[in-house]
């Protein structure tokens, strides 16, 4: 019974190894947590305060927090109003060969190292916009710009595989009724589609809140961050304040801890939108089963 | 086919033309800035200030530390994957380890850098070394991993399991012989698109790691590092001199182009293995 | 003396819900070709991977005793290992491993720690035992995908052979083949049961009553008769089975 040992033995190394992603989230939120607690126990003033200014201990994170989401849902929408007519070309009119240039560009897309795109953008969007709008350029538009580009891929994958996923026979009965394709498209195809666009857009919402290095180079950063009232002033976001400010943070002080409820915040952020977006897949694979 | 469709379809087609537009501009900009500094001094020698020099550190640093992120998540990854694919029950803990690892796909890199530097960098004492980014970028692409491998241990048929355990082998006999066998070139692939992902990640490696604009090689792993990423961003974001941006053009250039590399080897080994997986069928 | 003997044999898959084999009683003789046949969905893949215990791989549970040689296969006692070394099993489609002829025939002794240098001859052997010797002897590094069907199947049986078991279970080892192949796997399993007890699926009552020595025929997870194969086709006891041979139902 030695190899019944040893079988025993190994697959218990598999399962500790298994449990090492446990482990690791665990350790994250364990001390990502003890570090932020005494910035988090400053309860309202420092959830909505209005002011975030380290040198006189104000940590207010109100305005970098709607700022994280004018910018996030902004590239979202110019993501979404590109990305989702594409899917649906991709899907459902591109000639084979068309297809198999335009797919592995947007996975391409994907890959550009993100600190290499917020430099393109910093040299060239921030440079477009101050020319043509005036202001330092460094802005929410260029973030907008930026995020979109790094977000529309992953809505363009997921929804042309939503497309895709809809069951062959609901086109076929509308193209036999004399439907058009475009028709057929919008009408049928769309709407049955619909649980795995809005996920890729909520997907691709968190990955844009998430990011960090792209948003950085063109958003500008003022030292004190206030909620904005147009497109063309610069911001702060959850992810730019915690990169910025870290390496000048005094390590045991009020600011690294308020640096490290940051982290907080967006890691709760982003995990509400993961979850919303498992449930909304949920929802859509049961309504079509 | 009215007009109206015609406009339709040519409003859908633009769209998703703009992705190949964008891709193009950016790499073509990219190079056209960056192509001018890129000479085997470049490659060869060490940065000195922001303007002159090489990238030699940088380049060696990304190398070093991509090669300590896989030997921390590629065991680990894989083993998790067996289990999972290959021996987990049906029960409460699975979906939890399941749960689990997509939850640290999810956590935004900066969250992790965060973590690295409080546990690494603090809590363990490696200070901002090689060893505490190697490792950092490994929890990054751990979730990777485990997805990558456990698809290709999946894929492979349950007819040659059933074969192998016919024949009286043992099922880690089995797994090792022919299961890995058959998966290892899905694993590759899924390793390889994780070292795209590490090699230009930097908020984990400018918080752990070191400045990047280091010019000596780390004498051990407790030594901060250099890295091609970290380099790009303190020359972009401090340089304000264009020599240093088109030094930022050229280290970018070689970002892109490790990144590609491991793209199109990874397409190349998917390509081969999907031939072989059906080959395999009847 | 007969090799295997079941007793009072029920297999049980989903929960219990599903009853796949009902206390089965049969015996089955040494160095004699066995044939099982029965409607699809019938038991007799099931009551095949009852014999080596393949049926653990899904969730089932199973009552009553197997003996092989005397010895229960599902007492506490037996090492599964052992005893699939033993009972050999060839199964309804071709599947080599994705490696060189050579490997996938020296796959079986390898995994049970036969040296290096003994590996030649018992691959040589059990691929003349497979009569697949001839056609493949100058192409043993050649991966397995490169052949045909019938080829592929002969190496399974190689591969099985390669591991010396005394029992060999084919699961419908035809049923993917063309007539060619098809006979001389027949004509293979002829000479092979000179040395081995060879128990096999068929959906093919021809081929049954061509090669079997004693046919057993299932339905609903029962087994209604068993008996010499001449007996069971030409003078069947039950009504049911020769309403299924006469081809009323099936």
């Amino acid at each position: 019974m030695e190899v019944g040992r040893a079988e025993k033995i190994i697959e218990k190394v598999f399962f500790i190894s298994a449990l090492s992603s446990i482990l690791i989230v665990f350790f994250i939120i364990a001390f990502i947590l003890k570090e932020s607690i005494p910035a988090l126990a400053l309860g309202w003033n420092f959830f909505l305060g209005m002011r975030w200014y380290p040198p006189h201990s104000q940590f207010g994170i109100f305005p970098i927090v709607v700022s994280t989401f004018v910018v996030g849902i902004g590239a979202l929408a110019i993501a979404a109003s590109i990305g989702i007519p594409a899917s649906i070309y991709l899907a459902e009119f591109s000639p084979g060969w068309l297809r198999n240039i335009i797919k592995p560009c947007v996975e391409m897309l994907v890959g550009i190292p993100s600190i290499v795109l917020g430099f393109f953008g910093l040299m060239v969007l921030v440079v477009f916009i101050r020319n043509s709008f005036g202001g330092y350029g460094e802005c929410i538009l260029a973030g907008w710009m930026i995020l979109a580009i790094m977000t529309l891929p992953h809505v363009v994958s997921i929804s042309e595989d939503s497309i895709r996923a809809v069951p062959k026979g609901y086109k076929e009965a509308s193209l036999a009724l004399g439907a058009t394709h475009l028709q057929t498209t919008i009408r049928v195809i769309l709407p049955n589609a619909r649980s795995g666009i809005l996920a890729s857009l909520i997907l691709g919402m968190g990955n844009a809140i998430g990011e960090t290095m792209a948003v950085l180079m063109v958003i500008g950063n003022p030292n004190i961050p206030w909620i904005p009232s147009s497109v063309l002033e610069p911001v702060r976001v959850l992810t730019s304040t915690i990169v910025i400010e870290i390496g000048y943070a005094v390590w045991g002080s009020m600011h690294q801890h308020a640096l490290f409820a940051l982290g907080v915040v967006l890691f709760i952020i982003v995990a509400i939108l993961n979850v919303i977006t498992t449930a909304v897949i949920r929802k859509g694979v049961a309504g079509i089963g | 086919m009215n007009i109206k469709e015609k406009i339709v379809k040519g409003g859908l087609f633009v769209s998703a033309l703009i992705s190949v537009v964008v891709l193009l501009i950016v790499i073509g900009y990219i190079v056209v800035n960056g192509i001018g500094v890129i000479s085997l001094d470049f490659l060869l020698k060490s940065p000195y200030r922001f303007e002159y020099g090489g990238v030699f550190p940088q380049i060696i640093g990304s190398l070093f530390l991509v090669a300590l992120c896989l030997l921390f998540a590629v065991p680990l990854g894989v083993a998790s994957a067996i289990y999972l694919a290959e021996y987990a029950p049906d029960n409460v803990i699975t979906s939890c380890i399941r749960l689990f690892v997509e939850c640290l796909a999810g956590i935004p890199s900066i969250v992790i850098g965060l973590f690295g530097l409080v546990f690494l960098v603090y809590y363990l004492g490696f200070g901002v070394s090689m060893l505490s980014g190697g490792l950092a970028l490994g929890f990054m692409i751990l979730p990777w991993t485990v997805r990558a491998s456990e698809e290709a241990i999946k894929a492979v048929p349950r007819s040659y399991r059933e074969a192998s355990l016919a024949l009286g082998a043992s099922k880690w006999q089995t797994i090792r012989s022919v299961v890995l066998k058959s998966a290892y070139p899905g694993i590759i692939t899924g390793i390889l698109l994780g070292i795209g992902k590490a090699i230009g990640e930097t908020a984990v490696v400018l918080l752990t790691a070191g400045s990047g604009l280091e010019s000596f090689l780390p004498r051990s792993i407790l030594d901060p590092v250099a890295s091609l990423p970290v380099y790009v961003y303190m020359l972009a974001t401090q340089g304000q001199t264009s020599a240093a941006y088109s030094r930022a053009f050229g280290a970018s250039i070689l970002l892109i182009t490790m990144f590609l590399v491991m793209s199109i080897s990874a397409l190349f080994l998917r390509n081969r293995y999907i031939k072989r997986m059906s080959g395999g069928r009847w | 003396m007969s090799k295997i003997e079941m007793k009072g044999l029920s297999v049980y898959y989903g929960n219990g819900t599903v009853h796949a084999l009902k206390d089965v009683n049969m015996k089955i003789e040494a160095n004699k070709i066995t044939a099982l046949i029965g409607p699809s969905g019938c038991g007799k893949t099931t009551f095949l991977r009852a014999l080596n215990r393949m049926n653990e791989l899904i969730r089932v549970r199973t009552e009553g005793e197997v003996l092989i040689d005397g010895i229960d296969i599902y007492s506490k006692k037996v090492d599964v290992i052992q005893l699939r070394k033993k009972v050999g099993m060839v199964f309804q489609q071709p599947n080599p491993f994705p490696m060189s002829i050579y490997d996938n025939v020296a796959y079986g002794p390898r995994i049970h720690g036969v040296r290096n240098r003994e590996l030649d001859g018992i691959v040589e052997e059990s691929l003349k035992k497979a009569a697949l010797w001839d056609e493949v002897k100058d192409r043993l590094e050649e991966n397995a995908f490169g052949f045909s069907g019938g080829q592929q199947q002969r190496l399974c049986i190689a591969r099985a052979l390669a591991v010396n078991p005394e029992i060999i279970l084919f699961d419908e080892p035809c049923s993917s083949l063309d007539p060619i192949s098809t006979a001389r796997i027949e004509e293979l399993l002829s000479k092979l049961k000179r040395e081995y007890t060879i128990v096999i699926v068929t959906h093919n009552m021809q081929q049954a009553a061509r090669i079997s020595d004693f046919t057993a025929f299932f339905l609903m997870g029962e087994l209604i008769e068993c008996g010499k194969t001449p007996q069971i086709f030409e003078r069947p006891r039950d009504k049911r089975t020769e309403d299924y041979i006469t081809g009323r139902f099936g």
